[in-house]
C-alpha cells in the first residue's frame, strides 16, 4: 500500500481497491473509526426506533419484522442486494410509501418517540422533521433561491431577510454556496448533477429537519461528485441523524458509523460498520460484504 | 451450442452487384415513403395556395383594409359590402368565451385524473373523456338548438336561445377532451421525482400541485389550451346552429346573450348561394384565408409549447 502515507482523495484510493482490500480500507477510514465519535452535547437527539415493523405492497412483503434503533447524530448506512427492502424501509420513516397504493404496515416505527404510522400523524410535521434526499437529483425547475426557499415558505416564512439567511446557511451547510452565491436567480436545472444533488441536500436542510434520509444519493454521480457528497455527509453528521441507503459498500464503510445489512426484506445484521465489514456475526453478511454473493 | 453461422461471408455493402434485390427494395421503399409524405405536405400547400389565389381578385378590388375593418357584411345587396370584422370578432368571441369555461374545468380535470384518482380509474376515465371528441358536432348542435336554447330562454329570459353563450358553452364541451387529454399528458409526464421532492419537504397535495406540478407542466398546459382554441375556432356546425348567425358585435361587449356570427358558419352557410365568378364567392375565400392564417399561427404556437414541454420533461 504505497498510498498509505500520502493524503489522497478517498474516492481515488477506493476506486483502486479490490474486494479483498475492503477490510484494510475500513481500518484506514478515519470517519468510521469508533473512537473519533462522541455526539456533541448540543445535539438535540431524535431516535428512530423500529420494532417488528413490516410493510406490505398488497400481499407482497416489502420489509418484514424490522427491529432496529437508529442512534442520534450518527450516520447509519443500510446495505444489501437490490430489491432487499433498503429503500422501502428508508421511505417508511417519512411515509413516502404512502404515495403507493395498497400499502399496509404492521409493527411499530417511531421517530422521536412518536408512532409514525399513527392515524393522527401529521405528515407535514413529520416530513419537516425527517428530510429526504433522493437517488436522482430532483431540483424543481425554479431558481436556486426558490428551490431552497420552498420548504421555509411552506412553513410560512415570508420575510425576505429571513429567507435569504436560511438560503445562505443551507447552501453553506451543503458546501455549494461558493459555487452558486453569485447567481441565486439561475435555474437549478443549469447546475451539474453533483451540484444539483448538493442543492437537494441544501433544500432538505432548509426545512431544518432533525433526521436526514438519503436514498442512494450518489448513484447518479461521478466519483468526484460522490467524494464531495461523502465529505458533506461527514460534516453534517455532528448535527443530524443521517440514514443512508447505498449500493456501494466502500461508501458505507467510508461514511457510516453503524451499518445494517438487509436481505430479502429482512434485517440480517446491524452493528458498528467496522464490525460488519471486518468481523460480521452472520455468514450471509460476510458473503455479501466480501463479494461472494450479491 | 449455437455457434456463429457457418455461411460464407455475407456482403455488408448494399450494391447492385452484390445484392440486387436488397438494393432495389431499399430504394423502392424509400421512394414510396417519400412520395406518400410529400403528397400530404403538398396537399396542405396547395390548399393554402388555392384559397389565396381565389381570394386575391376580390381583395384587390375591395381592399384588404376595408375587408378587415368594415363592420358591414351585406353580400347580396345591390351594392354588396364585405366587411369581415364582425365575423372575425365573432369567431374570436365565442372561442375565447368557450376557453373561459373550458380551461379551468379542463385543468382541474387533468389534475384530478393525473394525481387524485387511482391509476385504475384514470385508465378508464381518460379514454371516456377522449371519446367525447368523437361525438359528431351536428349532434352537439342538435342538443344546443333543441335543449339548451329553449332552456336559456325560459330560465334567463333571453330574447333568443341561439346566442353567443349557447355556442360558447357547447364549444367549451367540445374543446374539453383536447384540453384534458393534452394537459393530463403533460402533468403526468412530470413523473414522481418532483412530486416526491415536494412532499418530502412537507408540502400538502394542494401545495405540490399549485407550486410545483402545474408550474413545471405549464408548457404542456399552454399547448393544451391553444389546441382547444384551435378546435373552437375551426368548429363550424355547432356555431352555425347555436350562435344565431347575426352579423353584429355584441354591445355591450360582455353581453353573451346576443347572437353573433363566425367566419366558419358564414363560409358554410353562404358558399351554396354565392355563384362562381361573383365577388361574394371570392370574399368567402378571403374569409377562409383569415381563418387559415389564424389556425396556422395557433398551430405554430402549440407546436412550440409542446416541444418545450417535451424538452422540459426529457431533461429532468
Amino acid at each position: 500500500m504505497p498510498e498509505k502515507d500520502k493524503p489522497m482523495p478517498a474516492t481515488a484510493a477506493y476506486s483502486q481497491a479490490t474486494k479483498s482490500d475492503i477490510r484494510m480500507m475500513v481500518t484506514l477510514g478515519s470517519r468510521s473509526a469508533p473512537d473519533s465519535k462522541s455526539p456533541p452535547a448540543a445535539c438535540v437527539c431524535p431516535v428512530i426506533r423500529s420494532n417488528g415493523f413490516s410493510l406490505y405492497y398488497g400481499t407482497k412483503a416489502g420489509v418484514r419484522d424490522i427491529t432496529m434503533d437508529i442512534h442520534p447524530c450518527t450516520v447509519t448506512s443500510i446495505i444489501g442486494p437490490s430489491g432487499c427492502g433498503k429503500s422501502t424501509f428508508l421511505r417508511s420513516i417519512n411515509r413516502m410509501n404512502d404515495l403507493i397504493p395498497h400499502v399496509r404496515t404492521e409493527g411499530l416505527l417511531e421517530v422521536d418517540g412518536q408512532n409514525v404510522y399513527d392515524k393522527r400523524t401529521n405528515l407535514v410535521n413529520l416530513r419537516q422533521q425527517v428530510g429526504m434526499v433522493f437517488q436522482k437529483p430532483n431540483p424543481f425547475p425554479k431558481s436556486i433561491f426558490d428551490n431552497i426557499a420552498y420548504g421555509p415558505r411552506l412553513q410560512g416564512i415570508r420575510r425576505k431577510e429571513e429567507l435569504h439567511h436560511i438560503v445562505e446557511q443551507s447552501l453553506k451547510a451543503a458546501a455549494i454556496w461558493d459555487e452558486v452565491k453569485d447567481d441565486l436567480r439561475k435555474s437549478a436545472l443549469a447546475l451539474s448533477g453533483g451540484q444539483q444533488q448538493r442543492l437537494c441536500i441544501a433544500r432538505a436542510l432548509a426545512t431544518r429537519p432533525r433526521v436526514l434520509l438519503m436514498d442512494e444519493p450518489c448513484s447518479a454521480l461521478d466519483p468526484i461528485a460522490t467524494g464531495r457528497i461523502e465529505d458533506l455527509i461527514g460534516q453534517l453528521q455532528s448535527t443530524y441523524t443521517i440514514v443512508i441507503v447505498t449500493h456501494n459498500m466502500q461508501q458505507a464503510a467510508r461514511v457510516s458509523e453503524r451499518a445494517a445489512f438487509f436481505c430479502l426484506g429482512e434485517l440480517i445484521e446491524y452493528d458498528r460498520t467496522e464490525k460488519i465489514f471486518s468481523n460480521p456475526a452472520k455468514k450471509q453478511t460476510e458473503d455479501y460484504v466480501t463479494g461472494r454473493f450479491g | 451450442m449455437l455457434g456463429p453461422s457457418a455461411d460464407r461471408r455475407r456482403p455488408l455493402a448494399l450494391t447492385p452487384g452484390e445484392d440486387l434485390v436488397g438494393f432495389i427494395a431499399s430504394y423502392l421503399g424509400r421512394a414510396v415513403l417519400f412520395l406518400i409524405t410529400a403528397t400530404s405536405v403538398l396537399a396542405v400547400l396547395l390548399i393554402l395556395l388555392f384559397v389565396i389565389l381565389r381570394s386575391t381578385p376580390f381583395l384587390r378590388e375591395f381592399g384588404v383594409r376595408e375587408f378587415l375593418t368594415s363592420r358591414v357584411w351585406r353580400p347580396t345587396a345591390d351594392e354588396p359590402v364585405f366587411g369581415a370584422l364582425t365575423l372575425i370578432v365573432g369567431s374570436l368571441y365565442v372561442s375565447i368565451a368557450a376557453l373561459l369555461f373550458a380551461v379551468p374545468v379542463g385543468i382541474l380535470a387533468a389534475v384530478f385524473l393525473s394525481d387524485i384518482v387511482s391509476w385504475k380509474i384514470r385508465n378508464v376515465a381518460k379514454p371516456v373523456v377522449e371519446i367525447l371528441a368523437a361525438i359528431p358536432s351536428v349532434a352537439y348542435g342538435f342538443f344546443a338548438v333543441l335543449v339548451l336554447a329553449p332552456w336559456m330562454q325560459r330560465r334567463f329570459g333571453f330574447s333568443t336561445g341561439t346566442n353567443a353563450l349557447n355556442a360558447s358553452m357547447i364549444l367549451a364541451v367540445m374543446a374539453l377532451p383536447t384540453i384534458i387529454s393534452v394537459a393530463e399528458d403533460a402533468i403526468s409526464a412530470l413523473g414522481r421525482e418532483l412530486r416526491e421532492a415536494s412532499y418530502s419537504l412537507g408540502a400538502t397535495r394542494l401545495e405540490t400541485m399549485v407550486k410545483v406540478v402545474i408550474p413545471a407542466a405549464h408548457s404542456g398546459i399552454i399547448a393544451a389550451v391553444v389546441l382547444g382554441m384551435m378546435r373552437a375556432i375551426g368548429e363550424t356546425m355547432v356555431v352555425w346552429m347555436a350562435s344565431g348567425n347575426a352579423t353584429q358585435i355584441p354591445h355591450p361587449w360582455w353581453d353573451l346573450s346576443q347572437s353573433i356570427r363566425t367566419m366558419t358558419a358564414t363560409i358554410a352557410g353562404e358558399m351554396g348561394e354565392a355563384p362562381e365568378g361573383m365577388a361574394h364567392r371570392s370574399a368567402l375565400f378571403a374569409v377562409g384565408v383569415v381563418l387559415l392564417l389564424m389556425t396556422f399561427v395557433l398551430n405554430i404556437v402549440s407546436e412550440y409549447f409542446l416541444s418545450r414541454a417535451k424538452k422540459a420533461t426529457g431533461k429532468s
